[in-house]
């Protein structure tokens, strides 16, 4: 992984919220360096950061101190066709899917929205076969999604739609903020292969955010571990979950229950 | 995660007592817009001993939540109620009146946490009004001063602190305001504790603090059985004694925690297994299975196994007739096929 090319880089991150009495540091001193096609995971608890640092990787927040690199020069996020021109580039998925979807747009509009935004001029069976070919790639039928709206699909369902569009605009970094958290542990393991899948296929870098440290595992090459806005420990997967050496590490490893260990639920 | 690494390494299950919950044949249903009633719970019977818990597990929508409202007797519609008894603790609910099931069994025989239990909690009112509120119905004689002191000793014991109780509900934290609502709920010494998915909305750390909270209630003798509701199997595993599997509105397997985690008979149950994920040594090469295709609909009649249709060792006597639950001593489990043949289709896929 280290041979490829460094996609998103970071030194010294820093975001403050509010000044005065009620200055709140959220993520305070990070820094990185993304490979292309290597899946990141960054755990936490509730409250620290994570969600705070997609937002400022995907541009959605403006950091307050250092610098983001991405692929060796400094970000250009100004005007809004800047931004627009980033974001073919990075992509994400949000926690909740039942909030990420327009509720008055049928998924087809959803999908077609995806070509114009590339900025293709298609006809419209090229069009059709796109579609279809997104829809079979998340082992969706186009055929009886297409005049659908979101109430009545499944989280499940919806969620594999976000990764078909993610799939027809494969963009070169995916940002997934705990894309599992609200569905159930069956169609997990299909979300999960999914990326796996992207990643194989596209080399797509997948930055995936958790709290569930045994997911974290699963996919990741790479884990940063986040305690109150600051990385207290990060390094490959297995060094990481296998040889924990931060206590707040061993304490997230430990708060999951496993099958084939006891699980301590004694106060820490 | 093979098979060779099966060991004990949760609490010893205590020994059985008398039946405290039972269900028979119970049968409810939606009714939608359309007139079409939605069978969401499709003759579901099992007993739960004193001193005994049970998870449930399963997908989503395949009943799980609407059990749990059927057995608190919470028929409102668009769900209504068919056929089959719910016995707790002797009386069978269905026999009482709204009344009669809201002084005698609520709270008292029986309590619930619903899947949004934190978000239950009135914004404008004091953690501890809650609680004067219940004992105003339940506990007249009781003076304010009273209850306050009796409901700090509860959370004292229950590690949570007292300051909670004058409290607003937005001063306190997700994890917080869940185990707040548990020591609620469970304020009148209620014989079972019905919680659906207590700690689906919480991270890990909360969730473990939510489990030791109800484990402290069990071994304090405040709850005296639980029903936990969740799609966690790892912790199912640690938190109850047995684990019953519910697959489109039926019960698909029901067995010890161990028997269901380590050697699942009903292939359904086996493609569970295969969705764990924990953070262990071994897991990165473990090939997750997913389970193509969708439950069924449960507008419809269904002939045959449920299961069928996804079940990649379904045989063509799947499809017809009604299959009946097999009873191996303890375990149940509904499937055509004994577990020999069962096991060595399994055996041969892995191969």
């Amino acid at each position: 992984m280290k041979n490829a090319e460094v996609l998103l880089s970071g030194s010294g991150i820093t975001k403050v919220f509010g000044y005065g009495k009620q200055k709140k540091t959220a993520v305070q001193d990070v820094s990185f360096s993304f490979h292309e096609g290597e899946i990141i995971s960054i755990v936490g608890e509730s409250g620290s950061g994570k969600t705070t640092l997609a937002k400022i990787l995907m541009g959605l927040l403006k950091e307050t101190g250092g610098e983001i690199l991405y692929r060796g020069k400094p970000r250009q996020l100004k005007r809004h066709k800047e931004r627009k021109r980033y974001w073919k580039d990075i992509q994400a998925i949000f926690q909740d899917p039942f909030s990420s979807f327009n509720v008055f747009h049928m998924v087809e509009k959803l999908l077609i929205d995806c070509i114009k935004l590339q900025g293709l001029k298609l006809t419209k069976e090229e069009q059709v076969l796109r579609m279809k070919e997104a829809c079979s790639f998340v082992n969706l039928k186009f055929e009886e999604l297409h005049n659908k709206y979101p109430f009545e699909l499944s989280g499940g369902q919806m969620q594999r739609l976000m990764i078909a569009r993610i799939f027809m605009l494969h963009p070169k970094i995916l940002i997934a903020d705990e894309p599992t958290s609200m569905i159930d542990a069956c169609s997990r393991s299909t979300i999960l292969d999914m990326l796996l899948k992207l990643r194989r296929e596209n080399n797509m870098t997948i930055i995936f955010i958790t709290h569930d440290v045994g997911l974290a595992y699963y996919v990741s090459d790479t884990i940063y571990i986040m305690e109150k806005g600051r990385i207290v420990e990060s390094g490959p997967a297995e060094d990481v979950i296998l040889r924990p050496r931060h206590r707040y590490t061993r304490q997230l490893i430990s708060d999951v229950p496993k099958i084939h260990e006891a699980w301590d639920l004694a106060q820490p | 995660m093979s098979q060779n690494m099966l060991h004990i390494v949760r609490d010893p299950v205590p020994a059985p007592g008398r039946n405290i919950l039972e269900v028979k044949e119970l049968k409810t249903y939606y009714k939608t817009r359309l007139k079409e009633k939605v069978h969401a719970v499709d003759g579901v019977s099992f007993e739960l001993e004193e001193g005994r818990t049970l998870g449930i597990a399963g997908e989503s929508g395949c009943g799980k939540s609407t059990l749990a409202l059927s057995l608190m007797g919470f028929y409102f519609p668009p769900l209504f109620y068919q056929s089959g008894s719910i016995v707790i603790n002797g009386t069978d609910i269905m026999t009482l009146g709204k009344e009669q099931l809201r002084k005698r069994i609520l709270g008292r025989e029986i309590a619930y946490i619903p899947q949004a239990a934190m978000n239950a909690l009135n914004p404008t009112l004091k953690i501890i009004r809650f609680i004067e509120d219940i004992m105003k119905e339940h506990r007249p004689h009781l003076s304010k001063s009273q209850v306050r002191e009796m409901a700090a000793e509860r959370f004292e014991t229950l590690n949570l602190s007292p300051d909670v109780l004058n409290a607003y509900p937005n001063e306190l934290s997700g994890g917080m305001k869940q185990r707040t609502v548990i020591a609620i709920s469970t304020i009148l010494n209620p014989k079972v504790l019905v919680a659906d998915e207590p700690t689906s909305a919480l991270d890990v750390t909360s969730q473990k603090a939510v489990i030791r909270l109800l484990k402290e209630l069990i071994a304090k003798k405040f709850i005296q059985s639980l029903v936990f509701i969740t799609h966690e199997l790892p912790l199912l595993y640690h938190v109850t004694d047995d684990i019953m599997i519910m697959y489109a509105g039926q019960i698909v397997e029901k067995g010890t925690a161990q028997q269901m985690i380590f050697d699942p008979y009903h292939p359904y149950t086996k493609r569970l297994m295969g969705s764990i994920i924990v953070p262990e040594a071994g897991m990165k090469e473990h090939r997750l299975e997913a389970i193509p295709g969708a439950p069924p609909n449960l507008k419809n009649k269904i002939e045959g196994c449920r299961f069928a249709d996804r079940c990649t060792f379904a045989r063509e006597e799947c499809q017809c007739g009604t299959i009946e639950n097999r009873v191996i001593g303890e375990r149940v489990y509904r499937c055509l096929f004994d577990p020999i043949t069962l096991k060595e289709w399994y055996a041969n896929e892995e191969r």
